[in-house]
C-alpha cells in the first residue's frame, strides 16, 4: 500500500476522537445493525450453510496454496482469450503499468468500476499526478469522492455518512466534477439516486477507459468476475473501448464450478441478498462486443509475504464482503477511518498488517484493535479465525518492541516469575489485600488511569481465595 | 467425585467469594472439591497481549498442577477458553520451532479435562436444578468465551430458569462484547469505555437488579461502570447465585469450615 495513510495516529488515538463524535456513532450503529440483522436473516435461510462455508475455506486454502500455478493458467488463458497480463509486484509498478496503459489510449479521463484493489494502491491519485481523471461511479464512492473524503467500510465507503450529509455533499460539489445536482435536491433516497443517475450517465457514455477489479478470476478460462447492486460497475465494463482490471493474485478461482459456492457466500454475507443483482463475467475480448483491449494487471504488493506466514495467510481467503465489520463492536464505535487504511474493521487489522507491515504506529497498533470476541470470526464465510491472526499478529509487534512494549515485555516478564512462584504471588496478593483501605479509587499512573477514567476499580478482599482455603479446608 | 478447582487468578484475589461459591456449590451437590496451591494463572493475559513465549512456564504449571484429577472446574468461560483453544496452539508452535513435545504433551494432557462451571454441572453433574434460592430480578450477559468459543448455548440459562425465586429478565444485546478484552481495556480505553457505557445502559433498560455473568473479568468491567455511574445495579457470579440457598440466601455461611467429604 502507498503512503498516504502513514503518518496515521495510531488506532486508540484515532478512535478517542470517533468515539465521541455522536452524530458518526448515530450513522454506523444504525447502519451496521440494519445490515447485521438482515444478513442473519439471509443465512438463516441456507440449511447447508456450514457445508458451504467450509467448502469456500478448502477451495481458497487449496487455490493459495497453488497459487503459483493457478496464476500462470490464468495468464495463459487470459492472453488466448485476446487480453494481456501485467505483473506488478507493489503499489508503484501498478499504478506506472495502468497510467501508460491509459496514456497509450490518448484519453485524460477514466471510469472506475468500485475497486479495493485500486484503493488500496491509491490509483486515482497516481493518475491525477499524471493529469488523468478517474471518475467514481459506485454510489458511495461517488460520495467519497465529491465529499473529498476516504472510504470507512469496504462495502459502503460512506456508510459513516447520513442522508443529509449526502444531499450536502451533492449539492455543493457535484458541478466540480460534471453535471451539478438538480435545484433544490431533497434527501430522498429516490431523489439521491437520480441525481446521481444523471450526473454518472454522462460519464459512463463519454468514458473511452474503464478500470476495474475484480471478484473472482476463473483460472480455467481466464474469465473476470465482478458482483454489484447498482449496475454502474456493467456499464464501466462493457462501454468504453479499453478496459483495465487491477486484481489482487489472491483472487484467482481454480474453476467456475467454484464460483457456484462464492456466489452463494458473498452477497448473503455482504448485502443480505440472496442473489446480487448484476453478476458481469467476462473472457478477454471478442469482435463487436465490449471493450476491444483488454489489460489485466494482477497485483502483489505484499500478498506473497502474507502468503509465506503460516497463520497469517488465512487472511488472504477474505472475499471482501465486509460481514465482520458489520458485526464488530469495535468497528462500530471506532468508525473506519480510525484503522487508517482502505481496509477497516476486524479484516483490516489483520490485512493491513501483513500487506505494510508493522512499523508504523498506526499498523502497529492494529492488531490490538479487538477484544478477541470472536464475532467476526463466526460470520466469516471463509472461516477466517481472524482473533487467531490478530494474537499471532500481536506477538510480532510485541517481539519488534517498539513504543511501550520494552516495558510492557518486562512487566510481563516479572509477571511471569511471580506466576511461576505461588509463594511469592499469595504475598503479593495478601499484602494488595491487607492494605486495601489504603487504594485510591482513581489511580495516577498512565496504565491505571486509562482503567480508571471511566470505570471505578474494583475493590479488594479482605484475603485471597488461597487463604480462605487454607483456614477453612485444611 | 473428586474435582480440582481452579478458581482463577483474578477470583484467588479479587473475587474470592466466587471461588468459595463453587466450592459450596459443588459440596451441596455431593463433589469433593480439591484446591491444589500450586495452580496461579492459565496466562491467558500474557498470551493475549502477544507474549506467547511468556505463557510456556504456566501451561507446564496447569499441567502439573491438576495432573491426577479427571475434572478440572472453573468459573470462568474465558480461562476455560484460553486452555481448550490455546494451549494445543502453544504446544504445536513450541514443536513447530523445534523445541520439542513437552509443552504440547502437556496441553494434550489437560485439555480434555478443563470444564467450565455450567459444562460441569450440565454435563458432567447432569444437573439443572441445584436447590438453590436468589430471590431477585436478574438479567444474564453471556461472555464472548463461553458463548462463542466455548459454546455454552442454554447451560447458564438453564440453570439460572430453574432457581427459584430468580426473575430472568433479556439482556438486550446480549451476545455483543461489554468491551473489556483484557489488555484491550487499558489499551484502547475510549472504546472499551464506549462498549461498556453501552453494555450497562442496556443492562440498566431491564430493570434487573443484577447482572449475571460467567466471568468475573468481564464483570469488574462492567461493575466498574455501573458503580462510576452510581447505578441502581450489582453484578453478581452466576457460581454465587447458584450457591444462595433458603437456608442462606446470601452466602453468608460459605466460609464456614466443613470437615472433608461429608457435604
Amino acid at each position: 500500500m502507498s503512503d498516504t495513510y502513514l503518518g496515521m495516529p495510531s488506532f486508540p488515538q484515532a478512535a478517542k476522537a470517533s468515539t465521541k463524535d455522536t452524530r458518526l456513532r448515530a450513522n454506523l450503529t444504525h447502519a451496521t445493525r440494519t445490515i447485521r440483522d438482515k444478513r442473519a436473516r439471509a443465512v438463516a435461510e441456507l440449511d447447508d450453510w456450514a457445508q458451504l462455508r467450509e467448502a469456500g475455506k478448502r477451495i481458497k486454502d487449496q487455490t493459495l496454496r497453488h497459487l503459483d500455478d493457478y496464476l500462470v493458467q490464468l495468464e495463459q488463458q487470459v492472453t488466448a482469450a485476446g487480453g494481456t497480463v501485467h505483473w506488478a509486484a507493489d503499489a508503484a509498478e501498478a499504478n506506472r503499468i495502468v497510467a501508460d496503459l491509459v496514456k497509450a489510449t490518448g484519453e485524460t479521463e477514466v471510469v472506475k468500476v468500485k475497486s479495493m484493489a485500486t484503493q488500496e494502491i491509491e490509483l486515482n491519485e497516481a493518475l491525477a499526478a499524471e493529469g488523468i481523471t478517474a471518475y467514481e461511479t459506485d454510489l458511495a464512492e461517488l460520495i467519497v469522492q465529491l465529499g473529498d473524503d476516504r472510504p470507512s467500510h469496504i462495502l459502503v465507503p460512506a456508510i459513516h455518512r447520513n442522508r443529509g450529509e449526502v444531499r450536502d455533499i451533492f449539492t455543493e460539489k457535484m458541478g466540480e466534477w460534471g453535471r451539478p445536482a438538480p435545484e433544490g435536491l431533497g434527501d430522498s433516497p429516490a431523489e439521491l439516486a437520480e441525481a446521481a443517475r444523471l450526473h454518472l450517465r454522462e460519464k459512463f457514455l463519454r468514458a473511452k477507459v474503464g478500470i476495474s477489479g475484480a471478484n473472482f478470476m476463473v483460472a480455467e478460462t481466464g474469465t473476470l468476475v465482478v458482483v454489484e447492486s447498482e449496475g454502474n460497475g456493467r456499464m464501466c465494463l462493457t462501454l468504453p473501448e479499453t478496459l483495465i482490471s487491477v486484481v489482487g493474485i489472491e483472487k484467482v478461482v481454480p474453476t467456475w464450478r467454484d464460483l457456484e459456492v462464492f456466489l452463494q457466500l458473498l452477497p448473503r454475507s455482504s448485502t443480505a441478498e440472496r442473489m446480487n443483482p448484476y453478476t458481469s463475467l467476462w473472457t478477454g475480448t471478442s469482435d463487436g462486443d465490449g471493450p476491444r483491449d483488454f489489460h489485466l494487471v494482477l497485483l502483489d504488493n505484499g500478498r506473497t509475504d502474507t502468503l509465506a506466514d503460516e497463520v497469517g495467510r488465512q487472511a488472504l481467503r477474505c472475499i471482501r464482503c465486509s460481514a465482520c465489520l458489520n458485526v464488530c463492536p469495535v468497528y462500530e464505535r471506532a468508525g473506519g477511518h480510525a484503522y487508517g487504511s482502505v481496509y477497516p474493521g476486524p479484516i483490516g487489522a489483520i490485512l493491513t498488517p501483513q500487506l505494510r507491515g508493522t512499523a508504523s504506529a498506526i499498523d502497529a497498533s492494529l492488531p490490538f484493535a479487538s477484544t478477541l470476541c470472536g464475532a467476526c470470526y463466526e460470520v466469516c464465510p471463509v472461516a477466517i479465525d481472524i482473533p487467531e491472526v490478530l494474537v499471532h499478529l500481536r506477538e510480532q509487534v510485541a517481539e519488534q518492541g517498539g513504543p511501550g512494549h520494552r516495558a510492557e515485555h518486562a512487566v510481563v516478564r516479572a509477571g511471569t516469575w511471580l506466576l511461576d512462584h505461588p509463594a511469592a504471588l499469595g504475598a503479593v496478593v495478601r499484602l494488595a489485600a491487607k492494605t486495601r483501605k489504603l487504594h485510591p479509587k482513581r489511580l495516577p499512573i498512565a496504565v491505571a488511569r486509562a482503567w480508571t477514567d471511566s470505570r471505578d476499580l474494583p475493590r479488594l478482599p479482605q484475603a485471597p481465595f488461597r487463604d480462605w482455603w487454607k483456614k477453612n479446608r485444611p | 467425585m473428586r474435582v480440582a478447582l481452579f478458581p482463577t487468578c483474578v477470583n484467588d484475589a479479587i473475587h474470592p467469594r466466587t471461588g468459595q461459591a463453587v466450592v459450596a456449590l459443588l459440596e451441596r451437590l455431593g463433589v469433593e472439591v480439591d484446591f491444589p496451591a500450586a495452580q496461579t494463572c492459565c496466562g491467558q493475559p500474557q498470551y493475549n497481549t502477544g507474549y506467547r513465549r511468556a505463557t510456556e512456564p504456566l501451561v507446564h504449571r496447569m499441567a502439573d498442577a491438576f495432573a491426577g484429577y479427571d475434572h478440572v472446574v472453573t468459573p470462568s468461560g474465558s480461562c476455560t477458553a484460553m486452555v481448550r483453544d490455546n494451549y494445543p496452539r502453544i504446544g504445536a508452535r513450541a514443536r513447530a520451532e523445534g523445541r520439542g513435545d513437552g509443552l504440547a504433551k502437556a496441553a494434550e494432557s489437560l485439555v480434555p479435562r478443563v470444564l467450565e462451571l455450567t459444562e460441569f454441572l450440565v454435563d458432567v453433574l447432569k444437573v439443572t436444578d441445584v436447590g438453590a434460592y436468589y430471590p431477585h430480578r436478574v438479567t444474564y450477559h453471556p461472555s464472548c468465551h463461553g458463548l462463542r468459543m466455548l459454546g455454552l448455548g442454554d447451560r447458564p440459562r438453564r440453570l439460572l430458569e430453574a432457581v427459584e425465586g430468580l426473575e430472568l429478565v433479556e439482556l438486550p444485546g446480549a451476545e455483543e462484547c461489554c468491551g473489556f478484552g483484557g489488555t484491550f481495556a487499558v489499551k484502547n480505553p475510549d472504546v472499551s469505555a464506549a462498549m461498556g457505557a453501552d453494555k450497562v445502559s442496556n443492562a440498566l433498560s431491564t430493570g434487573a437488579e443484577v447482572l449475571c455473568g460467567a466471568d468475573n473479568s468481564c464483570l469488574l468491567h462492567i461493575g466498574g461502570t455501573l458503580r462510576r455511574a452510581d447505578a441502581p445495579m450489582r453484578t453478581v457470579h452466576l457460581a454465587e447465585i447458584l450457591a444462595c440457598t433458603r437456608a442462606d440466601p446470601t452466602g453468608a455461611d460459605w466460609g464456614a469450615p466443613r470437615a472433608r467429604g461429608t457435604a
